[in-house]
């Protein structure tokens, strides 16, 4: 019961703030809204390889590649006909059908990557999968360089902009949900079991090897889909959007936040996308500071924000991301 | 034996040039409580290993309960009712001694992981048993009130028992514990011998040890196996072990005739 109120006020808040807050704020801010958004579905998710699992991966920006791309192209070969078949729909709703669809096309191929990638990968214990995702995510990059199909150096241009607060914040609020939740289950102590110690977590009846490919499928999707709202948010798509310093980015967040800290990479996300902007005052000083300030707070705080633990949401909260499944038990 | 629990057959486990373990024969009935003793490096964890699943044995087979496991991923293993401890103590360090013995009753869930994105009320009394279970764990091994501390702020005793907590949450038949008593004080390993026959009559579990404290060894096993440069050199009752003159050669070198 509390739970559907939780996500009925939750709806009722996106909607509300997607309709006022493009209204009230000017389209710079917003903009740099929307990017703390995006960068929250990122980081969290990629805590759920490198935080939860301890697996390093460094292609992420690879996986928001390929939802990027598939998204775009699904909407741009697809969208016009599918909104016009639901005339009958208010345009913000249909084309919001539009964008779900090409979001999970996105998520759902960037997963069949991660899988591909991640079976053999992580079959092995070490820092293969490390070398593997940088050569992933440099291959993908290369690749869309030489599609002409999909505007190859030239990027991508003209997809529509349907990507609104409400999807991007509805995406981060779910995927932070779903880390939560599986963070307070058997199956997210198997995953921080196998970050601790591998060889107990086998020797304990964790199928290791299934649990490290799920962290990194389920991660890979959610990267796809923060590439799909990339794509439908700033209607033009380039490849070196997608460098191995967006996968550097995405990493420096899920460190700076802690590894395993949901709210950690949250904060995270939200402090590194703001002080590139509120830095820009001191110009050409403006990367120097920032990296300097990233030196300074890891030497300080080398555990990251929160370190593991998590920021106390209050009981309301709480429960809706999922805090305890149940009461503790008592001996 | 008539249908072991456990059989080893003929198992040889090789490194290179190194046969860490050569021909091992041994059986181990259900109920008992055997002894696997040896010098350093004898080969005596890498038993363990192969039983575990951590090595597949270069030849030979191991069966438990009739069904043959040498060459299953350790995880089929232990789910399969075969768990242990570990010499050099292995606990998750960043999870709290709860969540510790958690870990290994996750292969007795009943909710996956949809239901726990979910949350469904299946999941949640699922995660209720698990917990339950593990903290039922804690209170055996005495280690109740510290279910909420981090695994690694506990004593080197009480990090031993934790690992025998977490063993046992796995529900398992046959329990390996790899040298429980090292670095225990006298009054410790006292205690730790009355704790070995007290959850081995109350879970019915079949247990083999590998111990160096031949006080422990001598007090609580049935039957002793030696081994020396992979090779079993003796078996038998403990009476037998101690007057044994290769297993004396063995650990003391060999006896210079006068």
């Amino acid at each position: 019961m509390k739970r559907g109120l939780a996500l009925a006020a939750t709806l009722l808040a996106l909607v509300a703030l997607n309709v006022v807050l493009p209204r009230v704020t000017n389209p710079y801010h917003f903009q740099v809204l929307m990017l703390i958004g995006i960068n929250i579905v990122l980081a969290v998710s990629l805590n759920l390889v490198n935080g939860f699992t301890g697996q390093f991966s460094i292609g992420h920006a690879g996986f928001m590649a390929v939802g990027a791309y598939t998204s775009a192209m699904f909407t741009l070969k697809l969208g016009a006909p599918l909104a016009a078949s639901w005339g009958f729909l208010p345009p913000p709703v249909a084309q919001g059908l539009v964008l779900l669809m090409a979001l999970v096309a996105g998520g759902l191929l960037a997963a069949a990557a991660g899988y591909i990638v991640g079976l053999p990968s992580l079959r092995l214990r070490g820092d293969y999968l490390a070398i593997v995702t940088l050569g992933f995510g440099e291959i993908i990059r290369v690749l869309i360089l030489n599609i002409d199909a999909i505007g190859a150096a030239r990027g991508l241009p003209g997809i529509p902009q349907y990507s609104t607060f409400f999807w991007v914040f509805g995406t981060a609020v779910l995927v932070i949900v779903v880390a939560r939740r599986i963070a307070t289950s058997t199956h997210g102590r198997a995953l921080f079991a196998i970050r601790d110690d591998e060889v107990a977590a086998e020797a304990l009846g964790v199928d290791t090897t299934r649990y490290k490919v799920l962290a990194f499928v389920l991660g890979a999707f959610f990267a796809g889909v923060a590439g799909g709202l990339f794509a439908h948010f700033l209607s033009y798509l380039n490849p070196s959007s997608f460098t191995f310093l967006k996968s550097i980015e995405v990493i420096a967040m899920v460190v700076l936040g802690g590894m395993g800290s949901i709210t950690g990479s949250v904060l995270a996300a939200i402090v590194l996308t703001l002080l590139p902007e509120v830095l820009r005052s001191v110009k050409e000083l403006r990367m120097v500071i920032y990296s300097l300030m990233l030196i300074v707070l890891m030497i300080t705080r080398p555990q990251g924000l929160m370190g593991t633990r998590e920021l106390d949401l209050g009981p309301w909260f709480g429960r809706w991301f999922g805090r305890a499944a149940a009461k503790e038990p008592r001996a | 034996m008539k249908d072991p629990l456990l059989a080893i057959e003929n198992v040889t486990m090789q490194f290179g040039g190194l046969k860490a373990v050569c021909d091992l024969d041994l059986s181990i009935r259900k109920g008992e409580l055997v002894g696997l003793i040896g010098p350093n490096g004898a080969g005596k964890t890498t038993v363990f290993n192969v039983i575990t699943g951590v090595y597949t044995p270069t030849q030979g087979s191991i069966t438990f309960e009739g069904r043959t496991i040498s060459g299953l991923k350790a995880n089929r293993i232990a789910c399969g009712g075969i768990t242990r401890t570990f010499q050099n103590i292995r606990l998750f360090s960043r999870l709290t001694c709860l969540d510790n013995v958690c870990v290994a009753t996750h292969p007795h869930r009943k909710a996956g992981l949809a239901a726990a994105v979910l949350r469904t009320p299946a999941f949640e009394r699922d995660e209720r048993a698990l917990k339950q279970r593990a903290m039922d764990m804690l209170a055996v091994l005495g280690l109740e009130e510290h279910a909420h501390e981090p695994a690694t702020s506990l004593a080197y005793g009480q990090q031993r028992r934790l690992e025998i907590a977490r063993a046992l949450a796995g529900e398992p038949r046959l329990l390996l514990l790899d040298e429980p008593a090292a670095g225990l004080n006298p009054q410790e390993s006292d205690e730790l011998m009355h704790l070995i026959q007290d959850i081995r009559r109350r879970f019915q579990l079949t247990i083999l040890l590998i111990e160096h404290d031949m006080k422990v060894v001598m007090g609580i096993c049935e039957r002793i196996a030696v081994l020396d440069y992979g090779l079993m050199i003796a078996e038998g009752l403990p009476a037998e072990i101690r007057a044994n003159h290769k297993v004396i050669e063995a650990y003391l070198g060999e006896e210079t005739p006068k």
